[in-house]
């Protein structure tokens, strides 16, 4: 469902449309659910993030100024949810450690027009057609390694292509940090996938 | 500045570049450093695959069914909801 279907079905379900709820528990919960589990690490912390999520959505819809922001507005409760889920745990969140850009640069060889880059062959790697569902479990390990402060901000500008200045009302941060850590952890995507294309650290795992 | 030193600048404004944010002059810099090396083509390449990959990415766990409860406690929400309207 794209940001348009998803603003018709939020005037919907607003006005009481008969199966807006269903639809809206529906296709939200999936999301809230698949967000959560990554940014809390539990499948059972997931469940109830999507509850706890969803129930706050339906008590304060009608505050939603803007159905066209219904996402992003979705997507602040779920991470506030996820906030409040992860104190109550035994687990303290992990440290957010910073990747400085250094770490991310490949190596490289010779001098020159003949310098080289230590870096896979990119070029097979299918980039438009339905992603392999290997390559979709790739991705999701290489999301989930990421420290959480980039974690939050692939999943959100990325995978649900939500625009800068949302991702940071969302994350309470700045246009330009969200920015940095998006710039960052897809450098460290990218780094994690190139060591597996090249076949390192598959032994390893 | 030297050509790695140039590089370097490219690699850190690199997702700004293909996000189409920033200025037009800087723009217009790494346009015209990138066409002419080729570890930064290289490079450029397999960064916008991956944020291909990220936005392709759909993580597609199915949560389990919502019980009669949850789904119950949801839709009072929704009803108290439309009734202070
Ligand atoms: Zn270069």
């Amino acid at each position: 469902m794209d940001r348009a279907a998803e603003t018709a079905l939020a005037r919907q379900l607003l006005s009481g449309t008969t199966g807006a709820f269903d639809r809206f528990v529906q296709h939200f919960r999936s999301k809230i659910f698949n967000y959560s589990w990554l940014m809390c690490g539990q499948r059972e912390d997931a469940e109830e993030v999507a509850q706890e999520t969803l129930l706050r959505v339906f008590e304060r819809f009608a505050e939603l100024r803007d159905p066209e922001r219904v996402r992003p507005w979705v997507f602040r409760i779920a991470k506030n949810a996820c906030l409040t889920k992860r104190r109550r745990s035994l687990f303290a969140p992990s440290a957010n450690e910073e990747i400085s850009l250094d770490s991310l640069m490949p190596a490289r060889n010779g001098e020159g027009g003949a310098m080289k880059l230590e870096i896979a062959d990119w070029s097979h790697v299918p980039e438009d057609q339905a992603m392999r569902s290997q390559m979709q479990r790739e991705m999701r390990r290489a999301i989930g390694e990421l420290p959480e402060i980039y974690r939050a901000v692939i999943l959100l500008r990325d995978v649900e292509e939500l625009t800068t200045g949302e991702t940071a009302q969302i994350l309470d941060v700045t246009e330009d940090v969200v920015k940095t850590r998006l710039h960052r952890a897809r450098l460290a995507v990218r780094k994690d996938l190139d060591a597996r294309l090249r076949g390192v650290l598959v032994e390893a795992k | 500045m030297s050509a790695s030193g140039q590089c370097r600048e490219v690699f850190a404004l690199l997702s700004q570049y293909l996000d189409v944010e920033l200025p037009p002059d800087a723009c217009g810099a790494i346009e015209e450093h990138i066409k002419d090396c080729p570890p930064c083509i290289e490079f450029t390449e397999s960064l916008k695959k991956t944020i291909a990959l990220c936005r392709q990415y759909s993580p597609g766990e199915i949560p389990p069914e919502l019980n009669e409860q949850s789904r119950a406690e949801l839709e009072r929400a929704y009803r108290r909801m439309l009734a202070s309207r």
